[in-house]
Order: C-alpha cells, then structure tokens, then sequence
C-alpha cells in the first residue's frame, strides 16, 4: 500500500495540536488556581495552533495558503501574551492567585515598599494601578 | 480505512473531550478570572477544530474566519480584565489570605 508521506505527516500534526488541546483541557479542569490554569491553556494557543496551521498548509500544499497562514500565527503570538498579562494582573487584584503556592512573590514586596514609601495619593492609586 | 483516516478519528475525538473538560471548568469555575481563561481556551478549541476540518476536507474556505479570531480573541479578555476591580475578591481570601506553606496539599 503505497503512503503519501505528506498526508501522514499532516496527519500527525493535527493529532500533536489536538492532544494539546486535551492537555489544555485536563489542565485547566484540574489545576488548582487561575495562574496555573493559564499556564495550562496557553499550550494549544500557540504550539498546537502552530502545528495544526503547518499541517494545513502540507495538507493544501499551496503557497498561498501559506501566506494567509502566516498572519494568523503572528497575530497569535502578539495577542496571547497581551490577554495573559491582564488575566493575571486582574486574578492577582481579586485573589484569584493561590499565595501558598508561590514560591516567591516579587509583586507583593513591590507593593508592600510602595505602601510604605508612599502618601495617601499613592495608596488611593494602588488599588486600580498594582 | 487507512492510518490516516484513524489519525482524523483521534484528531476528532480529542478536540471534542478538550471542549467538554474547557466547558465544564467554564460551568464551575469559581472567579470570573477562572471563566475567562476557560471562554479563550473554548475559542481556542473552535479555531483549532475549524483548522483541522479544513485540513482533513482538503479547502480553505475557513481561513478568513481563522484570522479574525486570532485577532480578535484578545478583546474579550482585555475587556472582562479591565473591568475585574477588589470588589470582586472573594470574600473567604479578603480576610485573612493564605501564607506560608501550610495547605499545599490538594
């Protein structure tokens, strides 16, 4: 039986973004505070996105399709980060974070110095801009 | 049928657990910030599934759709982020929050 070595391989590809995915899934199912849960979900974000997008473009085997795929993984890799920085700044602000589970949190002494070293108008910005 | 055809099985499969479990963490989780990781997590479950569906049928009809959620997803959760504020703490951890290594388990 004769196999094309590129379906095969886009194959395998789009199987490697689905266990991501289930990883993701499991991960976010089970782990116990919303830093780890988004440690957990940015796996299929951008590896598993990466690899089912390769095995798109091996799949179609244009080049078009890969100039379109292009973008996509740029855009990804630019807004994930962007959406993790304010999730865990704002799970921080209402204690969503697990603070037994830090091993060391260098936020928390940076608060705690500019509480100490500022004045009533410091304190009044702490609680939008920490 | 093929290793192939059995390979888009499993592809299938998975990405239909991974939604399930993302859901049930959407249904329970117990702050907004949980919610939303979970809701970027289920969008990200979709893209992925439309990119495999596009991958196994042979077309790309799906690819414009595929960009604008990748450049858009990010809004959902700058928006919820933004508009998080301490009045949403939970109200067990606003008392006394939890130090030191005690109650590491679970």
């Amino acid at each position: 039986m004769p196999v094309d070595w590129s379906e095969l391989l886009a194959a395998i590809l789009l199987l490697l973004g689905a266990v991501l995915a289930l990883s993701a899934g499991i991960g976010v199912l089970r782990f116990p505070d919303a830093l780890s849960r988004m440690h957990a979900a940015t796996k299929p974000q951008n590896l598993g996105l990466i690899a089912m997008l390769a095995a798109l473009v091996l799949a179609s085997s244009s080049w078009i399709t890969l100039l379109a795929v292009l973008p996509v993984i740029a855009l990804q890799l630019i807004t994930t980060p962007m959406a993790a920085h304010m999730l865990g700044r704002a799970g921080y602000r209402v204690g969503s974070v697990r603070q037994d589970l830090l091993i060391r949190d260098e936020l928390e002494d940076d608060i705690r110095r500019a509480q100490r070293t500022g004045e009533s108008p410091g304190r009044r910005a702490s609680g939008r801009d920490r | 049928m093929s290793v192939v055809d059995v390979l888009h099985a499993a592809t299938g499969i998975l990405l239909a657990a991974a939604a399930l479990l993302v859901l049930l963490r959407l249904v329970r989780g117990p702050a907004i910030v949980d919610r939303m990781v979970a809701s970027d997590l289920l969008l990200t479950v979709v893209v992925l599934a439309l990119v495999a569906d596009m991958a196994i049928g042979g077309h790309t009809r799906s690819l414009p759709l595929v960009l604008a959620l990748a450049g858009t997803a990010v809004l959902g959760a700058i928006a919820v982020a933004r508009y998080v504020s301490k009045h949403d703490r939970r109200p067990e951890e606003s008392a006394a929050p939890a130090r030191g290594p005690a109650g590491r388990e679970s």
